[in-house]
């Protein structure tokens, strides 16, 4: 086997997965092509049916592609899975795994031995685990008694066991609450924090997940990546122009000397919003052709004798890229794929 | 290397991480083999009500034959064979539904994929399945031995130790051999293996002879000591174990000893054979994947 030469820690090309099914085949990967440099938190975001499991599954060697090639860590998922293994986790959303008779800290030492930790050592970093994600007090409690969120927590302990050079996260925070969900979404960035260098592919079909925790955003929707850049960047795409509110306590020449500096689209006072026009201040909307253009604006009001009292910038979300893309939002059923027919090609 | 709670592997990238020499693979299985053993073993102290499903329910089977025999007026070697062919009965219940269903359970559970992901050969986790279950089914064997033993007053004449260990240990071989093979059926067929579990079942307590000699089957006692491990081990425990009993057995223990390291053999290597064919299938057809995904 020779080694890999340094490449991205993920890599997909011309990546397809068909699955017989009846009465037609359905496309569940449809030409995929994707590359993940080492150190990257890479989200894929997409409804229900998309293809974001089935392209994890094979990223993690438990299923085949029908043509195309993946390479993990730089080998390949086909031919190479022992080399893969030893480097990677993976952690599902709604994992039941392990054996609910065992305590958290036997289950945690169980998995440490199919990652090769010696005995002594399997349990310290069990507990080590343990304190990490919080699960100090279940220690002793067996798995079949902790909640959902402590369970998941326990999915992450797991995760990280071997210490992962590269770690496939599917839906983790699937079916947690608010506060559980925010547990887990921490974990992924302190562990980010503290092992620079190691990767992580994300799936979820939670877009502010994926806006707060990925470096890049793959969207994707019946098996083909629609979009794929930063979160900053595919919000641009659904916006031309930077969109700003400024409260002032004063406009004394109208919106219109503002409308003519360098850089602004428009500046309208704005319809909504506390200080429109009142004794308290005025609202101004204004559409910029790029953020720089809002030191100008600044400066203008800085020198008329205005006083800035607010100033907050107005985002498309991830949804509102995934709904001008695809046509439907995220939490909208896919009629074809609820029925298992094939996914028409998007155009 | 990072101080970080997180870190564990010192390697400076993944490529160096995943060279893994040949000590440190076979080490990591060992490993996995005791991992996968451990809850069984842990289970069994923790639950005690196996004692009375595993053990106490099981024994009232044995007790029945006895009685049988006995109210038949049957000779009285005929009640040691039932106490013998009871304890070995717990092996292959084990064996069908602890070893061959239990992949079924864990592709449910998602545990089928940790094992899959985790840097470790699948015949670790079903040896480790095998000695897990070793464990708390022996303890169930060796009890309905002595309990038979004491409640029916068996009387056993054993001549050669040696041979009736190694007779007792191929057995558990062979017949864990096939579990494993079992095993790879489950996990590929699922639920259809479920109803071939079934079916085999009681027409291996029907050929196995775990109540009777195999020889009283006739022509079938050559059918079931050419494809069932459990008849060709009992058949020839009990020639070891009864030596007062002339003529019992369908071939010399030595040639039924032979006939079980084949079998072991063979087992194994079609266990190993079908685990690879089958994993190479489930992943081209994604039946490794948790049910619920």
């Amino acid at each position: 086997m020779t080694p890999p030469t340094p490449g991205p820690a993920i890599e997909a090309r011309a990546l397809r997965r068909i699955y017989k099914a009846k009465p037609n085949p359905v496309v569940a990967l449809d030409g995929v092509d994707l590359e993940v440099p080492a150190g990257e938190l890479f989200g894929l975001l997409g409804p229900n049916g998309a293809g974001k499991t089935t392209l994890i599954k094979i990223l993690t060697t438990l299923l085949l592609p029908t043509s195309g090639t993946a390479r993990v860590a730089g080998f390949d998922v086909v031919t190479e899975t022992a080399r893969i293994r030893r480097v990677m986790n993976m952690v599902s959303g709604g994992e039941q795994s392990g054996y609910g008779i065992l305590t958290v800290r036997e289950q945690l030492w169980m998995f440490s031995q199919f990652y090769g930790l010696g005995t002594r050592q399997g349990w310290r970093r069990t507990d080590e685990l343990i304190d990490l994600v919080g699960l100090a007090e279940q220690r002793l409690q067996r798995v079949s008694a902790l909640s959902t969120g402590q369970r998941q927590k326990l999915n992450l302990a797991r995760g990280f066991i071997n210490d992962p050079w590269i770690l496939f996260l599917d839906e983790p925070t699937l079916g947690l609450d608010v506060s559980a969900a925010r547990d887990v979404r921490d974990h992924f960035r302190n562990w980010r924090a503290a092992m620079p260098g190691r990767t992580a592919l994300l799936t979820t079909h939670y877009m502010a997940e994926a806006d707060e925790l990925c470096d890049r955003v793959a969207i994707v929707d019946r098996g083909r990546i629609l979009a794929l850049g930063t979160p900053a960047e595919l919000k641009r795409r659904v916006q031309k122009e930077s969109l700003f509110r400024i409260e002032v306590d004063r406009l004394p020449d109208g919106t219109a000397s503002l409308a003519r500096l360098p850089g602004v689209l428009s500046a309208v006072l704005s319809a909504a919003g506390p200080g429109v026009v009142s004794p308290d201040g005025v609202t101004v909307s204004l559409a910029l052709a790029e953020d720089g253009a809002l030191a100008g604006v600044v400066a203008a009001l800085a020198a008329a004798g205005v006083r800035l009292r607010g100033l907050a910038k107005s985002e498309p979300t991830l949804e509102d890229v995934f709904v001008e893309l695809v046509g439907r939002g995220l939490d909208e059923t896919d009629e074809a794929d609820e029925a298992g027919r094939p996914a028409p090609t998007p155009g | 290397m990072s101080s970080s709670p997180y870190a564990r592997d010192p390697a400076a990238g993944p490529t160096e991480a995943s060279a893994w020499g040949f000590r440190r693979v076979l080490a990591t299985n060992l490993r996995a083999v005791t991992g996968r053993a451990y809850p069984r073993v842990r289970g069994s102290l923790r639950e005690k009500s196996w004692i009375f499903f595993e053990i106490a329910l099981p024994f009232l089977s044995t007790c029945a034959f006895v009685l049988v025999y006995r109210a038949l007026e049957a000779p009285e070697a005929y009640i040691g064979f039932a106490v013998l062919g009871g304890a070995m009965t717990a092996f292959w219940l084990n064996v069908l539904w602890a070893m061959g269903a239990q992949l079924y359970w864990d592709r449910g559970e998602g545990n089928l994929e940790i094992y899959f992901t985790a840097p470790i050969s699948m015949m670790s986790i079903l040896v480790g399945m095998a000695v897990g279950g070793l464990y708390m089914t022996a303890t169930r064997a060796l009890v309905i031995i002595a309990m038979g033993s004491v409640l029916f007053d068996v009387q056993y004449a054993i001549d050669q130790w040696l041979l009736l260990g190694a007779v007792f240990l191929l057995t558990l071989v062979a017949l864990y051999g096939l579990g494993m093979l079992m095993a790879s059926l489950f996990l590929f067929w699922g639920r259809e293996a479920w109803h071939l579990a079934n079916l085999f079942q009681e027409p291996v307590y029907f050929l196995g002879g775990l109540y009777a000699p195999v020889k009283v089957l006739g022509p079938l006692a050559a059918l079931a000591i050419g494809l069932l491990p459990l008849a060709v081990g009992l058949d020839a425990m009990r020639q070891l174990t009864f030596t007062q009993v002339p003529d019992i057995g369908v071939l010399p223990p030595l040639a039924e000893a032979a006939i079980l390291v084949v079998m072991a053999v063979v087992f194994l290597l079609l266990a190993r054979i079908a685990l690879r064919y089958f994993e190479r299938r489930a992943r081209a057809e994604g039946r490794l994947m948790a049910r619920w995904q």
